[in-house]
């Protein structure tokens, strides 16, 4: 470790070590740091992810894909069931991953091409100077370091602390999250091929149990429900506890995983003097899906390109930094938005509401359908889900908007 | 003075209750939950912990 970089990254996770590989392939030097002493683990992540998106940010390798799914399937409270070719899927079906596996070879990749990378290194504080961020303090094996650095960069995740530091409210209201837990069971003796969906206020309110293929005869099975939802005697791990005793009594469970995942909608603010927040300390994960991966692969690149260009200015100031406020919201930034009013419908929505969208859906061959076939299916059956996503639908037409992401 | 409790045995060191915290007040260290006294005994954490490892101490 040195005293002084061009950038420090907080946080190894998928945001993290896209911004610290992208910004040291441009030949800065680069830092970043992990408090965890394994990258990826524990993981707080179905470790679903769309092929397309991926193959944007690093080559799919076996070592880390546990399946390749070929669509999903989504129960109603009633049981209906609604099939969904992958195309259209949603796009957070495609791979299930590893993350433990794959949040390490993208470590790798940036170390790489040269950035330099510390784990058990928790960031305690930024070095402030004028109202200007100049470095990082940081522990490491209970020993204070300060690190110079011309820009950091804060890939901290739900827990973020960076944000605050700097002055950015990045603090969620219990609606502005989504509490999961989920476990891999083994002899699930689920169809591998497909992802699974259970909607319902009863089994997951304001949220979803979903059930991934994780190869052999394994599988995610979890649940994420609204924050404001949770409490009062039931947390997310209760209501997983009710759906496996009832559906896999025999099921044997390896491990347990839980966490947060931020379902705020874009953030007021992402960059300050010297600074920028990506991936979940940026709260950019999807508010309807909860994915967050891709974003935060794409919110990284543009991140460590946005580095590069600032500090050959000579210009690390938000006005330089505004180029990636301007890029991230223009792409990540807007699908964020539309799923934020997807999401603020699809939680107020009753058992019975949900019962007749499936019916209105049932039969349906999706494999064949356009996004808007799909919008135009739901309407028709619909009038008032026609009216409450009426904003998206605009949207929708006027972009034509890329929902496979 | 601790205003709040976290039952290490079941916490799984997510950092969920951190992100909701409106003061500030925790801190996930590698694997534990620190609290420190801005805390305001407000039970948000405790609200969204999904384990419930959280108790809030009146
Ligand atoms: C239960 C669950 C299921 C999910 N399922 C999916 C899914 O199927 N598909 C999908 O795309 N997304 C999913 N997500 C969301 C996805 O996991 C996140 O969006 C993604 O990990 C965000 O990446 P990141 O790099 O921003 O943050 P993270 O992956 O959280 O990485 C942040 C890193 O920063 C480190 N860190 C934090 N503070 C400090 C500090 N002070 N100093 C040093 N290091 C620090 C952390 O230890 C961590 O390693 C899920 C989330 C949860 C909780
Ligand atoms: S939310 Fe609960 S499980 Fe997660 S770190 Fe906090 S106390 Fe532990
Ligand atoms: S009780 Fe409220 S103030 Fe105290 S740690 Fe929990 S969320 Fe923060």
């Amino acid at each position: 470790m040195k005293n002084e970089y061009d950038v420090v990254v907080i946080g190894a996770g998928p945001a993290g070590s896209i911004t610290a590989k992208t910004a040291a392939e441009k030949g800065l030097s680069v830092l970043l740091i992990e408090k965890r002493q394994e990258i990826g683990d524990p993981v707080r992540c179905a470790e679903g992810v769309s092929k397309v998106w991926l193959r944007k940010h690093i080559e799919p390798d076996h070592r880390w894909i546990c399946s390749d799914v070929k669509g999903s399937r989504i129960y109603t409270p009633d049981g209906t069931m609604i099939e969904m070719a992958e195309e259209i899927a949603g796009g957070e079906v495609g791979y299930v991953l590893e993350r433990k596996i794959f949040d390490r070879a993208l470590a790798y990749e940036a170390s790489k091409v040269g950035a330099e990378v510390m784990v058990k290194t928790r960031a305690t504080g930024l070095i402030i100077e004028n109202g200007f961020i100049k470095g990082v303090k940081v522990s490491h094996l209970g020993e204070s370091y300060d690190i110079k650095a011309r820009i950091v960069v804060g890939a901290d995740g739900v827990e973020s602390k960076v944000g605050r530091w700097a002055g950015i409210d990045t603090s969620l209201k219990p609606v502005d999250i989504e509490t999961c837990a989920q476990y891999l069971m083994s002899g699930t003796g689920i169809d591998q091929d497909y992802c699974y969906f259970y909607l319902g206020n009863e089994v997951a309110p304001a949220g979803y149990i979903w059930i991934f293929p994780k190869g052999n005869d394994m599988a995610n099975v979890g649940i994420g429900i609204l924050g404001n939802k949770s409490g009062n005697g039931k947390h997310a791990i209760d209501y997983l506890n009710d759906f496996v005793k009832d559906k896999y009594p025999d099921a044997k469970i390896l491990e347990v995983d839980i966490g947060g995942v931020p379902v705020s909608g874009s953030i007021d603010r992402t960059i300050a003097d010297g600074l920028m927040l990506v991936g979940d300390s940026a709260r950019q994960s999807d508010p309807i899906t909860g994915g967050g991966i891709i974003n935060a692969m794409e919110a990284g690149k543009i991140a460590g390109e946005v580095a590069y260009n600032a500090i050959s200015k000579g210009d690390v100031s938000t006005k330089a930094l505004n180029e990636y406020e301007e890029k991230w919201r223009e792409t990540i930034g807007r699908e964020i938005n539309n799923s934020l009013i997807v999401k603020d419908t699809f939680t107020k929505f009753t058992d019975r509401e949900l019962n007749s969208l499936g019916h209105s859906l049932e039969g349906v061959n999706f494999s064949s359908m356009s996004l808007l076939d799909l919008l135009y299916a739901l309407f028709k059956a619909n009038k008032k889900l026609l009216w409450d996503l009426r904003v998206l639908f605009k949207t929708v037409v006027k972009y034509e908007l890329d929902f496979e992401k | 003075m601790v205003t709040i409790n976290v039952n290490k045995f079941k916490c799984g060191y997510c950092g969920a209750c951190v992100s909701v915290c409106p003061v500030g007040a925790l801190e996930l260290v590698e694997t534990w939950i620190e609290v420190n006294d801005l805390c305001t005994s407000c039970g948000i954490c405790s609200k969204i912990c999904p384990v419930g490892a959280i108790e809030v101490k009146k």
